[in-house]
């Protein structure tokens, strides 16, 4: 166990995590009718490999992905296809597969363990990818894509983010306490997979169970390639690039991945999907989702089934109290706010929180910026958002990219502080759909322009070509003339 | 005071501004920005349409007359507002709406060809400025949507009007 | 069941304008409480026309500029102008020119250039620089402090450094002279102690951070030091300069206010260091005895381009 100095950027945050870290983990109820998007957060989706009426179990494949960043879909019940519809999503509308649950909870029969020790690191892949396993942080990016890209870079150093330094999320801290010895098989396994040499589990040092947890797990396993690193509990800390600096000290260059430093970086909640998958076969179908806030009676972390309606966990959980005014998917500050809790879960969604006013704050009207510079000391990424604001005002594209708008994690740590409560990071995420809009059209009429040029090439030299046949004939048609 | 004082004071003025002047004169000259001729600088803001609406044959041509100053900065729809601004800005000049005489401004849009109707008589392939429409004579043709401009060019010549103008998708991201 | 939408981040610290401005506000009591016991209660009437005036300067912009009245009225920035104003100028000064000063400042030094965060120079030291310029005799007539309550006048200690050193007596005979304490100016000493004490808990308070009052105090006593250990007849030591005239006041009040001062860290620093720096050549060398105006007002001018230059690297570019 050891430490690393804190980063000099990143905020002490009230956690507002005891609650429902107050009795173990339940086990949510299945829903009647599952809803899986096609789409499950990573903006890509997946092909139906089902129809309405195919009968499926528990971890029956219904979609394969289509795109690097999607992943494989599969039945969390056990029940009867009824239809693909569109429906309202965490990640917007999309296409869906919605299964009737025929409460049988029966599991597919072709599911079996893998015998991960016997397998080479490019077959272990191969089978990882068929498990639908996605970055249960949040990203939902597959976990195989990633690996496997680790695997091409000659990757030494596998990083398990343990952080979660949002408030509100405490699904890993549960994980973690209940289910260590999951993480650490799953560090193991990926280490196979991925062909790095070590591993480390970072931990914040506000989790003291979970570290106990772990490090018993770490020793029971009697593997030296897995360490705990125990870091500041600091706010965006968990985020990947600061997660990758406090822990090897080196920062992932701007217009690269971690890969690119020898590093690659997966949740333990994916760690532990993938010790699940590897111990009993079952694919991500479930994985455990924290419910909270003043606006639910009851607290805490549930094993969910992807696909269940967010109302049905609130019920699970003693229904709404009080009057909650916001649903938030996520913590605090990057969480987004839902209208409506009728949308299913996707295997991105960490964390359900039913608000009241005062668990939220109610901004003050906007001030003009007074360039007290407490955003730049905040910022996790060292950028100036006081002069990336003035910037947006003035939608300078120029000044937005050298000021590097397109390295704001849009963490929300400038928003917090600011005295003139200024939203910022909702202008900075504005201004990047502007900027990432204005590219593309830059980007197409600089092609247009290139076609268009090839285009009168193309027509002169046919009319030069067709003049020299013109004269080749005439010259012909006159007789052997000299040419 | 004195012609004694106020003489070489005048000449010490003049001198200095006469040399100042001079200087500016020759490093506004000399010495060049390296963002590219004003033309290509123009051009680059230009949609690159290729539509003809600005009466000239081409974005680059129209460039060409915005920096000589044959013509104004308001005379392309395809690039509406957004270009007029930017080349104000460039041009050091007031923005202005653009001129109605030479089209509306209308949403970014694509041809698309009605394929029940094409004949495939092969008279639009010429018409397209940057090529984006595949087909021979006798076989079915098709608008590659990624690389239609939507400068329109390909309805005057299609004998049985089978092009029609659509809505772009929206862009990703 | 049905939700409202909003924007993350959920939570906020809950800093606001007007706190800070209240807080600034409040560090300047213990300077307001000494320099009505040195110099009497004239102070008080400075700063009920100096508020006066400036919240009717400013509630005049604001319609003028069509922006919503209430809101920016309620936030306190104008009456720390009208405050450090009113506390820089000597007490004696007749009402007219505390008001006309006062709405220089906020008509000339704030809202021509776009009102709350826009202006470049300090508003309360463009007033002060315009009424010294124009007025020089009524900004240099300060008081003799004590309990005494008379309207006799003489030169403050800064000043008997000056002319005393033009008429070239030693720092000896100067020192002499009752105008000077133990430390610094008889008067100084203690209104500079006062300020300290404020400008402490701004610090502890987070309102300002401590870059631009080290610096300023650094740049300021570090060339006293060493000029005065070279030449100690020709000039003061570090720590008189540090207990004189407006330095603490200038440190950690006028010196941090955040609008006009540069934003990074270490532009920050040059920014302080420079005012300090300019302050002590001022005060040696230049045509006025307390610099600190003048010093804040030019490095006002070199902020963009201290922000320019002194920009933190961003995280993951040029890595290491």
């Amino acid at each position: 166990m050891s430490s690393r100095p804190a980063l000099p950027a990143g905020l002490r945050l009230d956690a507002r995590k005891t609650t429902p870290l107050l009795h173990p983990l339940l086990t949510a109820p299945a829903p009647r009718i599952a809803v899986l998007a096609l789409d499950q957060g990573s903006g890509e989706t997946a092909e139906p490999l089902v129809a309405a009426g195919t009968r499926v179990g528990i971890g029956t494949p219904i979609a394969r992905a289509v795109g690097e960043a999607a992943t494989d879909l599969h039945s969390p019940v056990a029940g009867i296809v009824v239809e693909i519809a569109t429906r309202s999503t965490v990640a917007g509308v999309g296409r869906c597969i919605l299964i009737e649950n025929d409460a049988t909870d029966a599991r597919d029969p072709a599911l079996v363990p893998v015998d991960w020790h016997a397998l080479d690191g490019a077959t272990l892949l191969d089978c990882l990818r068929g498990a639908g396993i996605a970055g249960l942080g949040g990203a939902a990016f597959p976990a195989a894509g990633k690996l496997a890209l680790a695997r091409a870079s000659a990757v030494g150093h596998l990083v398990l983010n343990g952080a979660e330094c949002e408030p509100w999320i405490c699904c890993d801290d549960a994980l973690m306490r209940e289910r260590a010895a999951d993480v650490v098989v799953g560090g193991q396994v990926m280490l196979a997979a991925s062909g790095a040499t070590r591993c480390t589990i970072a931990i914040e040092d506000d989790k003291p169970e979970a570290i106990a947890a772990i490090t018993a797990a770490i020793a029971a396993a009697q593997d030296d390639r897995v360490e705990l690193v125990e870091l500041p509990a600091l706010y965006p800390l968990g985020a990947e690039r600061q997660l990758i600096e406090a822990v090897t000290g080196r920062e992932v260059p701007h217009d690269a991945l971690p890969p690119a430093i020898g590093v690659v970086c997966q949740n333990v909640g994916t760690a532990a999907a993938v010790a699940r998958f590897v111990g009993t076969g079952e694919p991500v179908v479930s994985r455990i989702v924290t419910v909270t806030g003043s606006g639910v009676a009851c607290p805490g972390n549930l094993e969910v089934r992807i696909g269940t309606p967010i109302a049905d966990l609130v019920a699970a959980c003693g229904g709404y109290q009080g009057d909650p005014a916001r649903l938030i998917v996520g913590g605090a500050m990057t969480g987004r706010s839902l209208s409506s809790d009728l949308v299913p879960t996707t295997k991105g969604v960490n964390c359900i929180v039913a608000a009241t006013l005062a668990d939220v704050a109610v901004r003050d009207p906007e001030m003009p910026c007074i360039r007290c510079g407490d955003c730049a000391m905040a910022c996790p990424a060292r950028l100036l958002p006081q002069q990336l604001h003035r910037a947006a005002l003035a939608d300078d594209r120029d000044a937005l990219a050298r000021l590097g708008l397109a390295d704001c994690i849009e963490c929300g740590c400038c928003d917090y502080v600011c005295p003139s409560q200024i939203p910022l990071t909702a202008r900075f995420h504005a201004a990047r759909l502007r900027m990432q809009l204005h590219d593309a059209e830059r980007r197409r009429a600089a092609e247009a322009r290139e076609r268009f040029e090839r285009h009168e090439r193309r027509l002169a030299e046919q009319a030069a070509a067709e003049r020299l046949a013109f004269e080749a004939a005439r010259r012909r048609a006159r007789g052997a003339g000299p040419p | 005071m004195s012609g004694a004082t106020l003489l070489p004071a005048v000449g010490v003025a003049a001198g200095l501004a006469a040399t100042i002047g001079a200087a500016l004169g020759w490093a506004a000259s000399r010495l060049r920005s390296d963002a590219g001729s004003l033309v290509e600088q123009i051009d680059a803001l230009l949609p690159q349409t290729q539509c003809g609406q600005c009466r000239y044959p081409g974005c680059r041509p129209y460039a060409e007359a915005i920096a000589t100053g044959t013509a104004d900065i308001d005379r392309c729809p395809p690039g509406g507002e957004a270009t007029v601004r930017a080349l104000a800005a460039l041009l050091g000049r007031e923005p202005k709406a653009v001129d109605p005489q030479f089209g509306p401004i209308k949403p970014r849009q694509v041809a698309v060809i009605d394929e029940e109707r094409c004949i495939g008589c092969a008279l639009c392939l010429p018409a397209c400025p940057v090529d984006a429409i595949i087909g021979a004579p006798r076989f079915m043709h098709t608008v590659i949507e990624a690389q239609c401009t939507g400068c329109e060019l390909c309805l005057p010549p299609c004998p049985v009007d089978c092009i029609e103008l659509r809505p772009a998708a929206e862009l990703p991201g | 069941m049905q939700f409202q939408v909003a924007a993350p981040p959920h939570v906020i610290a809950g800093f606001t304008v007007p706190r800070v401005m209240f807080q600034v506000l409040l560090a300047l009591v213990p300077f307001a409480v000494v320099h009505v016991w040195l110099f009497g209660a004239a102070l008080l009437l400075q700063l009920g026309v100096a508020a006066v005036t400036a919240l009717g300067c400013e509630a005049l912009a604001l319609r003028l500029r069509g922006r919503p009245m209430p809101q920016f009225l309620r936030d306190g920035s104008v009456l720390v102008t009208a405050a450090l104003l009113a506390v820089s100028v000597p007490p004696l000064l007749p009402w007219w020119l505390m008001a006309f000063g006062t709405a220089v400042a906020v008509l000339l030094g704030k809202h021509a250039y776009g009102g709350l965060g826009q202006n470049p120079f300090n508003p309360a030291m463009v007033g002060y620089a315009v009424l010294l310029v124009s007025f020089p005799v009524e900004m240099t007539r300060w008081p003799v402090p004590g309990p005494e309550w008379d309207a006799v006048t003489r030169a403050t200690a800064l000043d008997a450094l000056r002319t005393g050193l033009a008429q070239s007596y030693t720092m000896q005979e100067i020192l002499a002279d009752p105008a000077f304490g133990r430390v610094g100016a008889a008067d100084g000493e203690w209104l500079n102690l006062a300020a300290l004490l404020g400008g402490t808990y701004l610090l502890l308070r987070r309102v300002i951070r401590w870059q631009i009052p080290l610096a300023m105090l650094a740049g300021l006593a570090l060339p006293a030091a060493v000029m005065h250990a070279t030449d100690p007849g020709a000039h003061a030591g570090a720590l008189f300069h540090l207990a004189s005239g407006a330095t603490m006041l200038g440190a950690f009040f006028i010196a941090t206010d955040p609008v006009s001062a540069a934003t990074s860290t270490r532009g920050r620093l040059y920014f302080g260091a420079g005012i300090g720096v300019l302050t002590w050549i001022i005060r040696s060398w230049g045509g006025y005895p307390d610099g600190l105006a003048f010093a804040v007002l030019l490095m006002n001018l070199a902020v963009p381009l201290l922000d320019r230059h002194t920009a933190p690297r961003i995280h993951g570019h040029r890595g290491r």
